[in-house]
C-alpha cells in the first residue's frame, strides 16, 4: 500500500519502558541516526537509580526523550507527541506527560492482566475508552520480534530482548530515519557473537517492514534537516563533552592530565570515558574514597601535572577540606561536580542544581574558589576547558558544576579545529625569584595574576616546603603573625576575585525589555525557550545568563539595575537569588522548582508572562 | 635508584632554615638526625626528594627537610604521596605520619596505599598518643589508657600496626626505635632499597603525655631481654646471653618464645623476610606482649611485588608506543570519532 508522507518541523518522542528493556540505548541509536539527517536535537533521558527494579513496576520504568526539528531547539521538549510504551507500567508513568492527540505505541503482549495489576490497572487501558483521547497503535512487539527471529539460531530470551530493535525499526520507518549507522553499531556492539548481530538486525527491519505494511501507520513522517552553521557535527552528551575538555586540557596544556575518582551517580561516565585515553598522557585513578581522589589530584597539581577529581554533591562535601588546602596552597585543581538531586543520596539519576551554595561557601575558613556551569551538553566542552585554564594561570582550585540534565543530555555539537583552542602552556618556576638571586620565594606573587609560582619537585634550587599552616607573605614560612594572617586572607581573596572574566552578554532583541530573566548552568535551554514564545507573542523579555558564579562578570550589577524587574529560575529553592540579593541589593524574584527534572519551556513562558503583565 | 655520580651530600645539606619546634626531649629529634644523616647514603639530588605529611607533631617533619616537603591535612598524606609519585616516577616520595594519623582518621588511605604498593617510603611515629592535640589517647593506646577523653580508661583495643599493614597486603614491613639510630638507619636503608611501598613503624618517646612507653624496650637492664633483633637468614635467637629464641610449635598457628637451651638448634626460627606467605610475618608482629617483651625490630617482610606507579607507567607506555601522530593531530581524530555528520 501506499503511505501518505506528511513533512513535520519538530517531533518529541518518548521511548519509554522497563529498566531491562533497552530503552536508553534505543532512544541513543534514534538519535544517532536523526543526527545523520540533520536535525537539530536535544535529548533528555530518565532513569532510576535501581539498575533493575522488580520488573514491569512503575519505579522500574526507564525513558529517553529526544526533540528532533528542521530549526534549532534548545530544549528536549516539554511533551511528547509519540510515546512508546512497552509495558504498562510505562504507559502509566508517563501517560500524564501526554498532550491530547498525540501517538502512543504499546507492547501488547505486555499488557497480561498480572502486569496490569502490578501497576494498579484495574481494566485494561486498551480495552476501556481511557485512551480515547489519544491515537493508540497496539503492537505485539514481543511476539512478533520472537517471531521475525524463528530461523534465527538464538534463545527465546535473546529473541525476547531484541523487540527493542524492532520498536527502533518501527519509530525509524515512521520518521524516515537513515538507519545505516544502527547497522554499524549493531556489528561493533555484537561483534564476538554473530548470531546477535544478525538476529538484532533482523528484528530491526521487522520493524521497518511492519511499519510499511502494516494499515495501522498510514502515515510517515519527514523532518527535513535544520539550517545550521557548515562544519562537522556529532552528537554528545555533557559528560563526554566535559571528558574531551579535560583531554583538550591536557593536549593545548602540553601537561600529564592526572584524574581522581571514586565511582559515583552520574559522575562516572566522566571516568570511564578519561579512563581510554591513556595515548594523551591522561591518567586516571580510582581511589578508595572521595577524599583519597582529590587528595592524589593535588598531589599530582604539586607534581605538575593538571589534577582532576570528578564527583557529585555528597563528594564535594567529602572533599571540602581538601578544596581548603588546595585554596591555601595556591595550586590548580579541576573539581567537577556533577549535580544530582540531593540532600544526602537523595533522588542519585535526578537533576538539580542544589550545589550551588556549597560551591561558593562550602568551606572552612575564608577559601574563595572559582565557580564556573556549563549551559549545554556541548558546552560542557569549552567549560572544561575554561576551568583547566584558570586552574592553571591563577594557581586555583575550580569548581565546575554540570547537573545530570546537561551531563546525560545531548546535542548536536559542531566539532573545533584543535588549533582553534586555547594556549594552555604554563610556566613553570625555574630559578630563584628572590632579590639576592638565590633565594626562592614560593609566596611572592605575579603582578599581574596575583598567582605564585609553580615549582614543582625536581627543580634544583626551589627546594621548599608548603603546608596547611598559614604562611607568611613571600616566603611561604609558617606565620603566626596577625598581620600576615590579615593580609593572606584578603590577597586569596581578593586574587579570585581579580580574576577578568567575560562581560555578561544580554539577548533583548527588541530593546525594550523592562523584565530580565537571569539563569545559570542548565536552565539556558529551557529559558531561552520560553523567552523565544514570549517574544514569538509580541511580548519583550531580555535573557541573560552566568557561566561565571565565581568571580562574577564586572557589568553584572550595572545590568541588574537596568531592569524593572528580575527574575531568577534555579532548580534549587534560591541558591543564586540569594547572592544576587545579598551582593546587589537588588529585589531579584526567585521560580524555583526542584522536582529532579528540568523546567519546562512553557512553565517559565507562563511564570514569565505574569511577571511581564505585573511590570 | 642510585645516581651514577657521587653527589657528595651531607646530613647538613638535608637541615632547612627553619628553626625546629618539638618539645625538648621529644623522640622526634632523633629520628629527624638519623633520617638527615641517611638522606647523603641515598645518592638522589635534594630536588628530586619529596616528604610529604599529615597533621601531627611528627608531621612537622617536611618543615625542617631541605627537601621539596607538603605538610598537608590530617590523615590524607598517602592519597596526595599516591598522586605525586605515581605522575612523577623520578622522585623519591616519602611520607612521615604518626599513630593518630595513619591509623584513625588516615586509616583508610594506609591500608589502600600500601595494598596498590605504591612506590612510597612510609614512616609512622608511634607514641601511642595524641601529642598535638594535648595528650587523648591514641588508637595505638593501651586498652584502659587513663587520658584527658578517657578520665577512667579507654575502653577500645588498639590496633597493632604491623599485623594491619600485612593485612592490608604490604610488601615491605619493619620495625625499629628512635633511640636506636645505627638500627633506625639500617631499616631506611632497607625501605629506600625496596620498590613500592615500604611501611616503618618507629617507636617513638612522646616525654610529654607518654613518657617511658617503650622504656622497656630501652633502659639497660630491660632491652636485651625484650628485644629480637630480626636478621634475614639468621635463627631468631635474643636476650643478654641468647638465652631465648623463637620456635613454630607442631600444630599451632602462630610463634613462641622458648628458652633456648631447652630447644633442638633445628627447631629455631630461620627468619627469612622474603617469604611470600604473610602469615609467618604476622605472627612475628604477634609475639610481643602488652609489656613489651619479645618485640622484634628490623624488617619482617620484604616481598617483591610489582608496583602501582610502575604498573600505570607500563600502561601509559604501552598506550604511547601505538601513537605516530602529534596529540594536536590524534585529538582531532578523537573528536571525529564515533558518528559525525557534515554540513556544507
Amino acid at each position: 500500500m501506499t503511505k501518505k508522507l506528511r513533512q513535520l518541523d519538530r517531533v518529541v518522542i518518548r521511548f519509554a519502558g522497563d529498566s531491562g528493556d533497552g530503552m536508553q540505548l534505543t532512544g541513543d541509536r534514534f538519535t544517532s541516526e536523526t543526527a545523520q539527517l540533520g536535525n537539530d536535537i536535544s535529548t533528555l533521558p530518565n532513569f532510576p537509580a535501581e539498575i533493575r527494579a522488580p520488573a514491569g513496576t512503575l519505579p522500574g520504568v526507564s525513558s529517553f526523550q529526544v526533540h528532533f526539528a528542521d530549526y534549532d531547539i534548545l530544549t528536549p521538549g516539554d511533551s511528547p507527541n509519540v510515546l512508546v510504551a512497552m509495558n504498562p507500567a510505562a504507559l502509566k508513568a508517563n501517560l500524564a506527560d501526554l498532550p491530547r492527540g498525540a501517538d502512543i505505541i504499546v507492547n501488547t503482549d505486555e499488557f497480561t492482566r498480572r502486569n496490569l495489576a502490578k501497576v494498579g490497572y484495574q481494566a485494561n487501558p486498551l480495552e476501556d475508552d481511557s485512551l480515547a483521547g489519544y491515537t493508540v497503535h497496539p503492537v505485539a512487539l514481543t511476539s512478533m520480534t520472537v517471531g521475525a527471529l524463528a530461523d534465527h539460531e538464538v534463545s527465546k530470551k535473546d529473541a525476547e530482548r531484541a523487540k527493542n530493535m524492532f520498536a527502533l525499526g518501527l519509530l525509524s520507518w515512521m520518521y524516515s530515519r537513515p538507519y545505516e549507522s544502527t547497522l554499524r553499531f549493531l556489528e561493533r556492539k555484537f561483534a564476538t557473537r554473530p548470531e546477535l548481530v544478525a538476529a538484532n538486525v533482523a528484528a530491526f527491519k521487522a520493524g521497518w517492514n511492519f511499519g510499511e505494511t502494516t494499515e495501522d501507520f498510514a502515515v510517515r513522517y519527514e523532518v527535513k534537516p535544520a539550517k545550521m552553521h557548515p562544519g562537522t557535527y556529532r552528537n554528545i552528551t555533557g559528560n563526554m563533552a566535559l571528558s574531551l575538555g579535560l583531554v583538550a586540557a591536557g593536549v593545548r596544556s602540553e601537561l600529564p592530565v592526572f584524574l581522581g575518582a571514586y565511582p559515583i551517580t552520574p559522575a562516572s561516565d566522566i571516568l570511564h570515558e578519561l579512563s581510554k585515553h591513556k595515548r594523551f598522557g591522561v591518567l586516571t585513578m580510582q581511589a578508595e574514597d572521595e577524599i583519597a581522589a582529590i587528595g592524589a589530584a593535588l598531589g599530582a597539581s604539586y607534581g605538575g601535572a593538571l589534577g582532576v577529581t570528578t564527583t557529585s554533591g555528597p563528594g564535594v562535601a567529602l572533599k571540602s577540606e581538601t578544596i581548603s588546602l588546595a585554596v591555601a596552597l595556591e595550586l590548580p585543581l579541576v573539581i567537577v561536580d556533577v549535580q544530582r538531586a540531593g540532600p544526602s543520596t537523595g533522588m542519585p539519576t535526578k537533576t538539580e542544581q542544589a550545589d550551588l551554595s556549597m560551591a561558593l561557601f562550602g568551606r572552612h575558613g575564608e577559601a574563595p574558589v572559582v565557580v564556573l556551569a556549563p549551559k549545554s551538553p556541548a558546552d560542557c566542552f569549552y567549560a572544561a576547558l575554561e576551568a583547566a585554564r584558570i586552574a592553571l594561570t591563577y594557581r586555583t582550585p575550580v569548581i565546575l558544576l554540570s547537573d545530570n540534565y546537561v551531563a546525560n543530555g545531548s546535542e548536536p555539537w559542531l566539532l573545533p579545529d584543535v588549533e582553534s583552542l586555547p594556549d594552555l602552556r604554563v610556566d613553570f618556576a625555574t630559578r630563584p625569584n628572590g632579590e639576592d638571586g638565590a633565594t626562592f620565594l614560593p609566596y611572592l606573587r605575579d603582578p599581574e595574576t596575583l598567582a605564585r609560582p609553580w615549582a614543582v619537585p625536581g627543580t634544583p634550587g626551589l627546594e621548599h616546603r608548603i603546608g596547611g599552616l598559614e604562611k607568611a607573605d613571600k616566603t611561604g614560612d609558617i606565620s603566626y603573625d596577625p598581620a600576615n594572617h590579615d593580609l593572606m586572607v584578603r590577597t586569596r581573596a581578593a586574587r579570585i576575585e581579580a580574576i577578568p572574566v567575560p562581560d555578561l552578554e544580554v539577548e533583548d532583541p527588541d530593546g525594550d525589555a523592562r523584565v530580565l530573566v537571569l539563569g545559570w548552568g542548565s536552565t539556558y535551554g529551557p529559558i531561552g525557550a520560553a523567552c523565544r514564545g514570549l517574544r514569538q507573542r509580541g511580548l519583550s523579555i531580555a535573557q541573560a545568563h552566568l557561566r561565571h558564579l565565581a568571580p562574577m562578570p564586572a557589568n553584572l550589577g550595572e545590568i541588574l539595575r537596568s531592569y524593572e524587574r528580575v527574575v531568577i529560575p534555579e532548580m534549587n529553592l534560591g541558591q543564586l537569588a540569594h547572592v544576587i540579593r545579598a551582593r546587589h541589593l537588588v529585589d531579584a524574584i526567585g521560580y524555583n522548582q526542584v522536582h529532579g527534572l528540568p523546567f519546562t519551556a512553557n512553565e517559565l513562558e507562563t511564570m514569565l508572562e505574569e511577571v511581564l503583565k505585573n511590570v | 635508584m642510585s645516581e651514577p655520580v657521587a653527589l657528595k651530600l651531607t646530613a647538613k645539606d638535608f637541615k632547612s632554615n627553619q628553626e625546629v619546634r618539638w618539645c625538648p626531649g621529644c623522640g622526634d629529634y632523633a629520628i629527624l638526625a638519623a633520617v638527615q644523616g641517611f638522606m647523603p647514603e641515598l645518592n638522589i639530588p635534594r630536588e628530586r626528594i619529596v616528604f610529604v605529611s599529615g597533621i601531627g607533631c611528627s608531621s612537622r617533619f617536611p618543615y625542617y627537610m631541605n627537601t621539596y616537603g607538603m605538610h598537608s591535612i590530617h590523615g590524607r598524606a598517602p592519597a596526595i604521596a599516591t598522586g605525586l609519585s605515581t605522575t612523577r616516577p623520578d622522585l623519591s616520595v616519602w611520607v612521615v605520619t604518626g599513630d593518630g594519623d595513619a591509623l584513625s582518621i588516615g586509616g583508610n588511605h594506609l591500608i589502600h596505599a600500601l595494598r596498590r604498593n605504591v612506590n612510597l617510603k612510609i614512616l609512622l611515629f608511634n607514641n601511642q598518643i595524641y601529642g598535638l592535640t594535648k595528650g587523648q589517647y591514641s588508637p595505638t593506646s593501651e586498652v584502659g589508657k587513663i587520658t584527658k577523653s578517657t578520665p577512667v580508661g579507654s575502653a577500645d583495643a588498639p590496633f597493632n600496626p604491623l599485623s594491619l599493614a600485612l593485612g592490608a597486603e604490604a610488601t615491605f614491613v619493619a620495625r625499629t626505635i628512635d633511640s636506636d639510630r645505627k638500627h633506625l638507619q639500617s631499616v631506611l636503608r632497607a625501605a629506600a632499597e625496596h620498590e613500592g611501598s615500604a611501611f616503618v613503624e618507629i617507636y617513638q618517646n612522646c616525654n610529654i603525655f607518654n613518657d617511658g612507653a617503650f622504656e622497656q624496650l630501652k633502659g639497660p637492664a630491660t632491652r636485651d631481654d625484650s628485644l629480637i633483633r630480626l636478621e634475614h637468614n639468621q635463627p631468631i635467637t635474643f636476650g643478654r646471653d641468647g638465652q631465648f629464641c623463637v620456635v613454630h610449635p607442631a600444630g599451632g598457628f602462630g610463634l613462641e618464645v622458648r628458652e633456648t637451651a631447652a630447644t633442638a638448634a633445628e627447631e629455631i626460627v630461620v627468619h627469612d623476610a622474603t617469604i611470600t606467605d604473610p602469615a609467618y610475618a604476622f605472627a612475628l608482629s604477634r609475639l610481643p606482649g602488652l609489656d613489651l617483651r619479645n618485640t622484634p625490630i628490623g624488617v619482617f617482610r620484604s616481598v617483591r611485588r610489582p608496583s602501582y606507579d610502575s604498573v600505570v607507567q607500563e600502561q601509559l607506555d604501552a598506550a604511547r608506543a601505538t601513537v605516530t601522530d602529534t596529540r594536536e593531530q590524534q585529538f582531532a581524530g578523537l573528536l571525529h570519532s564515533g558518528d559525525t555528520w557534515t554540513i556544507d
